[in-house]
């Protein structure tokens, strides 16, 4: 059998989701999203630049067959992350919506009060909503109780490529849970991308380290790599670690003995 | 008529529906989408909604975003 994932009413194979901002160019992003195998791929809505309308739009270079997840970077508060989620179910006519709702410039950290408030009302409308969260379990609960179809923790900050630096804390809002846990945001490398999925993340959410990646085409290929290999080792189930050794070969009919 | 489309203020003309304001700015529909006055405005009342003097109007596309 497949092994699927599903969030709401859709049903996935590809465990990478994709972001679409900060490619050098759409060529290079559209060869990106390709390699990466990703279903569905982020996009941020924007004021429309009036003095450049007959230009190049986004949209004709994300390939066919591929899902839209509108977001809500950069708002601060939920009024606007949920005047934006409403354009972006315009745009897109459907139902998901990636939700930020942010708290600090520097960090990006979400404000988790306006995030679970925004969530609500949108859940009350009839929106798909996969949050973009602190790896915080009480707060993914919270996110769960009030509707979410998913809940999306942070490795570490948006684009800053640390990693997972709080596996444990991960953990624990898998155990506390029932809805998908996407780890979003933070990844720097492949095996960033594997321990996330090694962990039990049902999938992966990055861009930066893509599309900022000096060959951002085969970065793709080695995170589409990294997320099935971590996929496959968590269903398989790894050993415990032990302090000591547990030889490999016989320890006994050596020769001379 | 003025009204504060994308935050700046310009001249539309007067009793415009959405479909014509669009039109006016040689923006495709298809690509959009529109709120007036916090509030969005479906695509089945482009034709039919008027803008009126003093409206905020927001016109928003895609773009790429993580």
């Amino acid at each position: 059998m497949a092994d699927t994932w599903s969030i709401g009413r859709y049903t996935f194979t590809s465990r990478l989701l994709v972001g679409t901002g900060k490619y050098p160019d759409f060529p290079t992003m559209q060869r990106a999203l390709v390699a990466s195998g990703a279903e569905v791929v982020t996009v941020a809505v924007r004021r429309l630049d009036l003095s450049k309308t007959g230009e190049a739009s986004l949209l004709e270079w994300i390939p066919k067959g591929m899902k839209l997840l509108p977001n809500t970077a950069a708002c601060f508060t939920a009024d606007e992350a949920i005047r934006t989620a409403r354009l972006g179910r315009e745009l897109e006519m459907g139902d998901l919506v990636k939700l930020e709702v942010i708290g600090d410039r520097r960090t990006l950290f979400p404000d988790v009060v306006g995030l679970v408030a925004a969530a609500e009302v949108l859940v009350k409308e009839g929106f798909t909503v996969l949050p973009y969260t602190n790896d915080d379990p009480v707060t993914a609960k919270r996110l769960e109780d009030v509707g979410c179809a998913a809940v999306m923790p942070l490795g570490a900050p948006i684009g800053s490529g640390l990693g997972i630096r709080n596996p444990y804390n991960l953990r624990i809002i898998m155990e506390t849970v029932k809805i998908p846990v996407l780890v979003d945001a933070g990844v720097g490398t492949a095996s960033d991308a594997a321990l996330a999925m090694e962990l039990g993340a049902v999938a992966v959410l990055m861009n930066t380290a893509i599309a900022e990646a000096k060959d951002p085409v085969l970065m793709a290929e080695a995170m589409r790599g990294g997320v099935e290999a971590g996929r496959k080792a968590h269903l398989a189930g790894r050993i415990p670690m032990k302090l000591h050794a547990s030889a490999s070969s016989p320890m006994t009919g050596l020769i001379g003995s | 008529m003025q009204v504060r489309l994308n935050g700046e203020l310009r001249e539309v003309p007067e009793g415009v529906t959405v479909a014509g304001l669009l039109g006016h700015l040689g923006v495709k529909a298809q690509r959009v989408a529109v709120e007036v006055n916090d509030a969005v405005v479906t695509k089945d009342r482009y034709e039919s909604q008027r803008i009126g003097s003093g409206d905020s109007i927001e016109i928003v596309a895609f773009v790429g975003g993580g």
